[in-house]
């Protein structure tokens, strides 16, 4: 009796103790958007991420267990010394709980450490690089839309399968770009294609024609833009004077979004193949987030946006199932539950924080098959997830038991 | 310098360095100590550009390679804090030796595209380079042990340690510039051909201020890459350069503690108007295009000329107000 009194008291104890560091801090859910919202990445995250991190928060009725949720935004200026101050004020002073979307790697590489020694979520949308559920991983980060292995990977093994087994690469001169020709080539050959070679340009190159002169001369199936940013847009409006996708090579962007494509236009961007999370015109679901998001932005969102809204939206189910938003028991949960929303079907919150959902390889259409502004891309195939990312055993993320 | 700004001087030094002990307990630390390694950084870049008359395109070179090289070996070589430091400032004193050399035997427009044309290699081989993480910096940097006793991690020991840096950085500067060396520096600024005629070898005075201006610029960089845990490529881009001369313009061209005041408005600017999202830019815009055409001395320069003035006019002597030299 008096062991059963004990142990009573004792589970009593811990319950209590428990709930005490439980709960929702300082009654309120905040979540900080951090953007882009001037420079490069503003039209593919920017005020667009906002709006769709406030109507997930709609959405989800405005109350997650019974607490009022709040959204605060800010401008990174692609600057990680001022993401990183950002963030620790806002934790520190402002009683942020989460941080959502974040481009440009490295700013999302500093917030990742901040957040990481804080023990706040890290919602992550609009950065690419993998590192950051590799090397740089975090307990509490979840890395939710896309990065840049499954895209190189996507868009390698795909394209491969669909006949495009030869390839020559036009790589930026640094890490990024070396990495991003290292991983597709490697997808490439194992798929069964050759590399007949590559050319490498400097970062911010105006004048691509030797380049892409020796691109075409190389005879090659598939080109594969293995930089990023103003690079690939000049590469691929002049790819379109050299007549390179006229005449029966194929262009690979690597890291090219449906806002490159918008800006570009039909004429200059078709017949580019593209490896993304989302597109609006899929099925009846995506088109009725793109209608809840163009009445809010007036304009299609993109996937780091729409990657935005469910990633906000399954961070509020699983505070709502365990009624606490403590970082690690939050994220625990969302690792625990599966995803299902408009763009993603039984996906997954993997163990170092990547999300698994499937990929889609899409090819932007003539100008002649486009109904209207924002008709711009065929889907060519569907990319497994499990195809799509890394192996969770070769990311190198020390906290996963290998 | 007359006795009125001599004197405003003093009170002001003493002023701000009453409010500096306050402000983190008032202010967000790590945001003040951000504006401090900028006001470090400015004050360097204005001893060449205020004292010595040399517009320097490429201060970034200086303050990016204190910043990495900080970071580098504290995380790589795992250094204590304060030999990283001094390592990250010597190497960039050593890169102004180089720079300086080949860039002070033009001057005018010629110079300032030397020097952006140098900074603009270092920007490159921070890119290229395996050891500083291209375009992702090298992040996690541990901030450590300050002689192995005090705790970094802590927001106030850290903020007390970049404090003094920042001081002992500007006790520098002040008694350059009021030091017979920082005279002839004057002298330079004005009249050239002149200090050549008195006998002064012009060229050793230049190189010697630019390299003091790089190292200092260097410890600058190296304590902000402590401060914020992470050195990345925005530290040697270009438009930190630009950065720089903006903040020295807003402050106050050629005056101690403009630079200082510079840094600070423009870092706020930076942080706090971030929530407006595009807007940053469009005030920041709307800041200096005023501050170009209402008050073209800076701040603090219009301060100083207000005070002058004002000292001038009281004893009723005829004598014009200087342009603000000190």
């Amino acid at each position: 009796m008096r062991k059963v009194l004990l142990g009573a008291a004792a589970a009593f104890a811990l319950t209590a103790g428990t709930a005490a560091a439980q709960g929702i801090s300082g009654d309120v859910v905040k979540i900080g958007v951090m953007s882009d919202m001037s420079s490069l990445y503003a039209d593919v995250g920017g005020p667009g991420s906002v709006a769709a991190a406030e109507l997930a928060v709609k959405d989800f009725g405005g109350t997650v267990a019974g607490k009022r949720i709040e959204i605060v935004q800010a401008d990174h200026q692609n600057k990680p010394d001022v993401g990183s101050s950002i963030v620790r004020q806002w934790i520190d002073s402002e009683g942020v709980d989460a941080v959502a979307d974040v481009p440009t790697s490295s700013v999302a590489l500093a917030v990742q450490q901040v957040l990481k020694d804080k023990g706040k979520v890290f919602l992550m949308s609009g950065p690419a690089s993998s590192d950051l559920t590799g090397k740089a991983c975090s307990p509490t980060g979840v890395h939710w839309t896309y990065d840049t292995y499954a895209l190189a990977h996507g868009t390698g093994s795909a394209l491969v399968k669909q006949g495009g087994d030869t390839w020559y690469f036009l790589t930026a001169d640094y890490a990024f770009g070396h990495a991003l020709e290292r991983d597709t080539g490697d997808v490439v050959k194992a798929a069964g294609g050759k590399v007949l070679g590559a050319v490498r340009h400097p970062l911010n190159t105006a004048d691509f024609s030797s380049f892409l002169l020796q691109a075409q001369a190389s005879k090659a199936k598939v080109i594969g833009l293995a930089n990023a940013g103003g690079d690939t847009i000049n590469s691929i409006k002049q790819a379109a004077e050299f007549g390179i996708v006229a005449g029966g090579q194929r262009l690979a962007g690597l890291l090219v979004f449906i806002t490159d494509v918008h800006s570009l236009g039909l004429k200059t961007a078709n017949g580019l193949v593209i490896t993304e999370a989302f597109y609006w015109d899929q099925n009846d679901e995506t088109r009725a987030f793109a209608k809840k998001f163009e009445a809010v932005m007036k304009k299609k969102p993109s996937m780091v946006q729409a990657g935005v809204y469910g990633a906000v939206m399954h961070y509020l189910k699983a505070i709502d199932a365990i009624k606490t938003d403590d970082g690690k028991a939050v994220v625990d949960q969302m690792k625990k539950m599966p995803i299902n929303d408009f763009m993603t079907k039984n996906g997954k919150v993997r163990e170092d924080g990547r999300v698994m959902r499937d990929m889609y390889l899409f090819e932007v259409k003539k100008p002649e098959e486009s109904k209207g502004p924002w008709d711009y891309y065929k889907q060519l195939a569907v990319i497994p997830a499990e195809e799509a990312f890394r192996p969770l055993k070769e990311g190198g993320c020390p906290f996963v038991k290998g | 310098m007359t006795n009125g700004t001599a004197k405003l001087g003093t009170w002001a030094g003493a002023a701000l360095l009453a409010v500096a002990i306050v402000l983190p307990f008032v202010v967000y630390p790590v945001f003040v100590m951000k504006a401090l390694c900028f006001a470090l950084f400015a004050c360097a870049f204005n001893l060449l550009i205020g004292y010595v008359g040399l517009l320097s395109f490429g201060h970034a070179a200086y303050f990016g390679i204190g910043s990495y090289v900080t970071a580098y070996t504290v995380k790589a070589w795992a250094l204590p804090p304060e030999l990283g430091i001094l390592l990250g400032t010597a190497v960039a004193a050593l890169l102004g030796v180089v720079f300086g050399w080949l860039a002070i035997r033009r001057s005018g427009i010629y110079f300032a595209m030397v020097t952006l044309a140098l900074a603009q290699m270092v920007y490159f081989y921070a890119l290229q380079s395996p050891w500083t993480g291209g375009e992702d910096g090298i992040q996690a940097v541990p901030r450590g042990h300050l002689l192995g006793i005090f705790d970094l991690n802590e927001p106030l020991v850290m903020y007390f340690f970049v404090l003094g840096i920042f001081l002992l950085g500007f006790f520098i500067i002040h008694r350059t510039i009021h030091s017979p060396f920082g005279n002839v520096l004057k002298a330079i600024r004005e009249n050239e051909p002149r200090a050549i005629s008195l006998g002064y070898k012009t060229d050793q005075y230049k190189l010697l201020a630019f390299v003091l201006s790089a190292a200092l610029s260097g410890l600058a960089g190296s304590t902000k890459s402590l401060v914020f845990q992470l050195a990345s490529l925005t530290d040697v881009y270009w438009t930190m350069s630009g950065e720089v001369v903006l903040m020295t313009l807003v402050g106050g061209l050629g005056t101690v503690f403009g630079p200082v005041v510079g840094a600070f408005i423009v870092i706020t600017m930076e942080n706090y108007l971030a929530r407006y999202g595009s807007w940053v830019t469009v005030i920041q815009g709307i800041v200096f295009v005023l501050c170009v055409l209402a008050f073209r001395r800076g701040v603090v320069g219009e301060i100083i000329a207000f005070v002058q003035r004002r000292t001038v006019r009281a004893p009723g002597a005829a004598t014009p107000a200087h342009a603000p030299g000190e």
